[in-house]
């Protein structure tokens, strides 16, 4: 039986297969080497790669993110961590106006496969800046790709994908998750596909879309709906934000006729937003009822005291079910 | 209270060859016959052909552009000190160098033109294409320096330029800072030309000098006079050879000064005086260095002329063939947003190109 991992532990065995597969494979960020990072991702790297390739950066993301961008154009395949998801914006700046466009700017001609990797979401009690999801944010730079994993498996999977991808991609790893749950990771790599949603389970009356740490409360949702009130939910795990695959959406909505969107973000111009603009866009007219969407609120992400008011949750979810399947 | 002096630092000034064209014989590099005549003919051209864009753009033929006019020294020469195996990461003000890296004339013109396929280089190198954001690109010369130390090659550097504007911004610094506790070969030119477009150095920064801000960093800063051909190379070849050895980063501070306007859409009387324009006239590179190669018998009228006359030949012969090129896919951009297929992204392909009003409709060269 192949070992149960935690999140952390998964991330951790992915970067020590694809460093070993690979020795362009570099990691960068603060705090990662001799300290193994926050959350210990990097555990044992440090010791096994050296400080060479388990680069502590000075405290700077403009400078992490800028100076990864050159190591990709030199051919490296820099894997940065940023500490917590806050402080991603003091590099935006590369990311947005560099790693993003590299690309399209030379036609193709320079690139920058790199990943950038980073805690995000409420749910740890941690203080301001450690608990945003800004996901559509950074799914709204054309360039980038966005990949959300919603377990130890398919974490472990979908970062070695973004190793191995040509693009800039942002690997947002729900902390909440980090922890929370063990599952069987099998020892041989395994390589995930971006751009790619995942159907965990199927149903036929009502699809419901998540994907990060929204997938825990939508999975108990989906587990009381049938067993209380015998709704068969089909729940699909989206993981890759961008680009973004319509296409399974929208053939489950087709067939259920009914949707909700579980997110932790702000509702306004949010992946929520985008998917049921998607859902009107091919298949309007097999919906049954308006696309439900629970999020977070427009609101600065609170402080921990309030954090668990802010996000979704179980009730939230099955009160937007009944509401779907009531219209 | 007693204080105890802990550091003491100093700032030097190179010079090699000066504004009368006179030779400081023991700092002389002894470029040889054939690169002194490479040097000249590449600022030469440099000047020339910014000329010629500065008046294509007021004859609506060519989009803003930054001319590069003054700057001739300050760039050809670390151009002339770098090998193919360099790295070259610029901004925008370096249109002679940039010709000497290998970037063709033709593809210089579609970039100014406000084509991407003027980025697409003939021959992929080390020259990393113009970016408009000033200071962003020296994180990435800093990255490239660490992969060439993690690579272990040791004929190799990066040179990284920016302006005196740009030491304003974070990205610099924290580039050079980066630069000097990862101890990786990069050579840093701040071609300080004292205007970030209307702001004078001195409400830029209040160093006294901007090489000075390497002893911050725990490297060593140095200012040339750059308008000093002769100096800008000794300066860079002596940063690279050191940053190839093992001794980490330099920081050159280029003195010299934008004779021109920020961009074709800037008027720069409104913010300097005629006056001062013209003292730094009189600091011109491009005689001064012609002086020094009829110093050394290797130029004269008829070379100037012969030159004159090929330069023409070359800047017509690109003109007009970056004028007759086109027939471009005006999709070419949904080619290269990921390096993998998107089903999305071929969806809004399909309906820009059904929204055309006929084809080729957009790819031409009109103003």
């Amino acid at each position: 039986m192949a070992p149960k991992l935690t999140m952390v532990e998964a991330i951790n065995l992915a970067l020590r297969q694809e460093m070993e597969r690979d020795d362009r494979v570099v990691l960068l960020g603060e705090d990662i080497g001799i300290n193994e990072g926050v959350f210990r991702v990097t555990a044992g790297l440090h010791t096994a790669f050296g400080a060479e390739r388990v680069i502590d950066t000075p405290l700077a993301e403009s400078g992490i993110v800028g100076t990864a961008i050159g190591m990709a154009l030199a051919g490296l395949r820099p894997v940065i961590e940023i500490q917590f998801a806050g402080f991603v914006f003091l590099g935006f700046g590369q990311l947005e106006g560099h790693a993003a466009r590299y690309r399209s700017r030379t036609l193709g001609q320079w690139t920058v496969p790199l990943v950038l990797r980073m805690p995000y979401g409420a749910g740890i009690r941690a203080h301001e800046h450690h608990s945003e999801s800004r996901e559509a944010t950074l799914a709204g730079v054309p360039g980038l790709k966005v990949v959300i994993p919603s377990g130890p498996r398919s974490a472990r999977a979908l970062l070695a994908a973004a190793i191995r991808d040509p693009d800039p991609v942002i690997f947002m790893e729900p902390a909440q998750l980090y922890r929370a749950f063990r599952e069987e990771v099998p020892e041989e790599p395994e390589v995930g596909v971006l751009g790619r949603a995942h159907v965990e389970r199927t149903g036929s009356d009502v699809t419901l879309v998540s994907w990060g740490a929204m997938m825990l409360p939508s999975r108990r949702a989906a587990d009381l709906l049938a067993r209380e009130d015998g709704v068969q939910v089909e729940l699909i795990d989206v993981q890759s934000i961008a680009p973004l695959d319509t296409a399974t959406i929208v053939e489950s909505v087709a067939r259920t006729g009914r949707c909700v969107i579980v997110q932790e973000s702000p509702r306004s111009f949010s992946l929520a937003s985008e998917i049921v603009a998607r859902i009107n866009d091919q298949v309007l007219l097999q919906l049954e009822a308006p696309v439900q969407r629970v999020s977070g609120y427009d609101v600065v992400t609170p402080f921990f005291q309030r954090e668990r008011l802010y996000m979704p949750n179980e009730a939230r979810i099955i009160a937007a079910v009944g509401q779907a399947l009531a219209d | 209270m007693p204080l105890k002096e802990v550091a003491k630092f100093s700032v030097s000034q190179l010079q090699v060859l000066d504004e009368h064209g006179q030779l400081d014989e023991k700092l002389d590099p002894r470029l040889s016959a054939a690169d002194a005549v490479r040097l000249y003919e590449a600022m030469s051209l440099g000047r020339e052909v910014d000329q010629r864009l500065v008046r294509l753009q007021r004859q609506g033929r060519m989009g803003t552009c930054p001319p590069c006019t003054g700057h001739e020294a300050a760039v050809c020469a670390p151009a002339l000190a770098m090998t193919d195996r360099d790295w070259f990461v610029g901004y925008y003000r370096e249109l002679g160098a940039r010709l000497m890296r290998g970037d063709s004339l033709e593809q210089s013109l579609h970039f100014w033109h406000g084509h991407e396929e003027g980025n697409v280089q003939q021959q992929p190198g080390r020259t990393l294409p113009v970016t408009a954001i000033v200071g962003a690109q020296v994180p990435h010369a800093v990255g490239i320096a660490y992969a060439m130390k993690y690579r272990r090659e040791q004929d190799s550097a990066v040179v990284s330029f920016f302006g005196d504007g740009a030491t304003s911004q974070g990205d610099v610094h924290e580039a050079m800072n980066f630069a000097a506790v990862w101890q990786v070969p990069v050579v840093f030119i701040c071609v300080n030309n004292q205007w970030a477009i209307s702001h004078p150095r001195e409400q830029q920064t209040r160093s006294e000098t901007i090489a000075q801000k390497a002893i911050a960093y725990g490297f060593e800063g140095l200012q040339v006079d750059g308008n000093d051909p002769l100096g800008m190379y000794l300066a860079t070849d002596r940063a690279l050879q050191r940053a190839r050895e093992g001794g980490g980063p330099t920081l050159i501070e280029a003195l010299t000064y934008r004779l021109l306007m920020h961009t074709t859409a800037d008027d720069p009387r409104r913010y300097r005086s005629d006056a001062e324009v013209e003292r730094w006239w009189k600091r011109d590179p491009l005689p001064r260095m012609r002086r020094y190669l009829e110093g050394r018998a290797l130029w004269g009228e008829a070379q100037q002329e012969a030159l004159q006359e090929r330069m023409r030949q070359q800047i017509d012969a690109a003109v007009n063939a970056a004028e007759q090129a086109g027939g471009w896919r005006p999709d070419v951009l949904f080619d290269h947003v990921y390096g993998t297929p998107d089903p999305e992204i071929e969806a809004q392909r399909r309906s820009f190109l059904g929204s055309l009003p006929r084809a080729g409709a957009v790819d031409g060269h009109g103003a």
